[in-house]
């Protein structure tokens, strides 16, 4: 579905990512972890399109996109959430969703048609009508989600959707994180909340400094020394730690 | 777009149609004329600068281009009225959309396209101001021969008529972008490029289309002001002073409205008019309170007129649930 080849990305004298190469399989989710800095956004834009690698390939379907912009992309079939989110802070709820919606469904009552059936489907149906701004940041997430949703991606790119949620928002999103799946989208999500990625990814990738340090099953991922020693040398443990325990 | 969202349009253009059978004074048909022309102007702002929050401070390039276009064809060429008309706005939107392409291309937001666009005006009123075909400093002079088929009328009644159809026109266009897809993409780009950018819009040829329509209904504008007057020079056409009234009118009224730009260009001459009147001849005092008067909105009323009376106004619908 989606393969990142030999990725590479400078920031002038700073390597966010090195030779970092990944391989998505169609109806899966996939988990992208690793210690702040460690350049799961970094990547995430370049899948999207929203930054040029300095070295490597993205490759969509088997279609080299690497110089595809983001528009484009998203016509492919390539959606992604920010991470830090982006409201359309002075439209309604639905008619940020419609947005997405207007991608596949150029009429305006089909496209907020389904951008309220979308808005259901995350949990939003109660504040279609409501301004983006005044949603909390759980909202917000949702609505990043929602909006991904609506452009009826492939693809579907989750950075942090569930930072910042509680424990028991955290267990009404991953059902639907798990749902949006089951119904053939390929998810590829980066997560601080280890539990979730342990109970939704099949596979999972480890970065920390820009480079590849693990993958495969999130358990056999989690027991790997190096992992352990990425996020502990670094002190993430202290964001990593309230995360994992706010869930116990 | 549904009968339901003309509606309001048709209401108003109705009633304000009635104005002349009632006033007949030249001096306030001349007001009115002048006030939808400026209406005009500021509808086609209203389209990139409200909808699309690209602020423009440079809107006289098309309003001077629609008018030196129609008076060249007509005074140099031969050719007739409307057809100069349909050229002077076809001119205007390709100005448009060459400025567009140039400062959007090269990703201009914010402040510097602003600053682009106030530099194209300028550079278009110099050159028009020195160049041979447009009559130099001393500008040109349409001929004067009043028959419809010229674009001219005797009666003022019938201007006034003319000008509102066009703002009529505007406003048609105005409530069927924000109907479209092409009107929420806009908004979008607006609210949040990247945002927009990831929902799979392409933002640059969304804005380029937003300121090819906008200039045409700008130079829409700058056409009329040439008919009207019969006479356009540098200073007029290509000015600041419709660059700010452009921008003016949208922000006092309600910028990204339908309405917004014909409320903001009445009530901006309407107080300027007052002001004339009770300060007498001291000269700027009509700018000096349009600049209160921005600063003033900026700060207690940043989506207009508009937006000011949907927040006083009590709540219509009964909350759900
Ligand atoms: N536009 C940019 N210019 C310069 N440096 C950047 C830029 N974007 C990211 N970086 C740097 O690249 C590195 C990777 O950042 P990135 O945001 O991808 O990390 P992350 O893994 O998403 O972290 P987090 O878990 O905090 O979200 C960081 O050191 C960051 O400071
Ligand atoms: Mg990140």
């Amino acid at each position: 579905m989606l393969v990142a080849e030999s990725i590479s990305k400078r920031f002038g004298g700073l390597t966010a990512l090195n030779d970092v190469s990944l391989n998505v399989k169609p109806g899966s989710i996939t988990g992208l972890i690793g210690p702040n800095g460690a350049g799961k956004t970094t990547l995430f834009a370049i899948i999207a399109g929203f930054l040029r690698p300095t070295a490597g390939r993205v490759l969509f379907e088997d279609r080299d996109v690497t110089t595809e912009p983001p528009h484009r992309r998203a016509q492919l079939g390539i959606a992604r959430t920010f991470q830090i989110v982006q409201p359309f802070a002075g439209l309604t709820v639905v008619e940020n969703i419609a947005v997405g919606a207007y991608l596949r469904h150029p009429r305006r009552a089909d496209a907020l048609a389904r951008a309220t059936k979308v808005a259901r489907r995350v949990g939003l149906g109660a504040e279609l009508e409501k301004p983006a701004a005044s949603l909390t940041i759980a909202g917000r997430k949702r609505l990043e989600l929602a909006r991904a949703l609506a452009t009826e991606p492939k693809l579907l790119l989750l950075d942090e959707v569930l930072a910042g949620l509680n424990p028991s928002e955290i267990r009404d999103m991953a059902p639907v994180v798990r749902s949006i799946r089951d119904e053939g989208v390929t998810i590829l999500m980066t997560e601080h909340v280890m539990q979730a990625v342990m109970s939704l990814c099949e596979s999972v990738y480890v970065l920390s400094e820009g480079r590849l340090i693990a993958q495969g099953a999130p358990q056999a991922v989690c027991e790997d020394r190096q992992v352990v020693e990425a996020y502990l040398g670094r002190g993430a443990a202290a964001r990593f730690r309230p995360a994992g325990a706010a869930l116990a | 777009m549904t009968a339901r969202d003309l509606l309001p349009i048709a209401v108003a253009v109705a009633l304000t149609a009635l104005v002349p059978l009632f006033v007949t004074t030249n001096t306030v048909l001349n007001f009115l004329v002048l006030v939808l022309i400026v209406a005009l102007a500021a509808q086609g702002w209203n389209i990139l600068g409200g909808f699309g929050g690209q602020f423009s401070f440079g809107h006289a390039a098309f309003f001077g281009t629609g008018a030196y276009a129609t008076a060249i064809l007509q005074t140099r060429f031969g050719v007739n009225a409307w057809a100069g008309f349909a050229l002077g706005v076809a001119a205007g939107a390709l100005a448009g959309w060459i400025i567009g392409y140039l400062s959007f291309r090269s990703g201009l937001r914010g402040s510097y396209f602003a600053l682009v666009t106030l530099a194209f005006a300028e550079v278009f009123r110099i050159l028009a101001n020195a160049a041979e075909v447009t009559g130099g400093a001393a500008g040109m002079l349409i001929k004067l021969d009043m028959r419809p088929a010229n674009f001219q009328f005797a009666s003022r009644a019938v201007f006034f008529w003319v000008a509102l159809a066009l703002v009529a026109a505007a406003l048609v266009l105005t409530r069927g972008i924000e109907c479209s897809r092409f009107g929420a993409r806009l908004v979008a780009i607006r609210e949040n490029e990247e945002a927009a950018q990831a929902l799979g819009v392409d933002t640059l040829r969304t804005k380029l289309a937003a300121i090819t329509l906008s200039a045409g209904v700008t130079a829409a504008s700058g056409c009329l002001y040439a008919q009207y007057f019969l006479f356009v020079d540098a200073q007029i056409a290509y000015g600041t002073w419709i660059s700010v009234e452009a921008l003016l009118a949208p922000i006092i009224g309600g910028a990204g409205t339908a309405f917004g730009p014909l409320i903001g260009a009445l009530s901006l001459h309407a107080l300027g008019e007052i002001a004339k009147l009770f300060a007498g001849r001291v000269p700027g005092i009509d700018l000096a309170l349009f600049g209160c008067l921005l600063v003033a909105a900026v700060a207690f009323a940043p989506e207009g007129i508009l937006g000011l009376a949907r927040r006083t106004r009590p709540r219509l619908k009964p909350a759900a649930g």
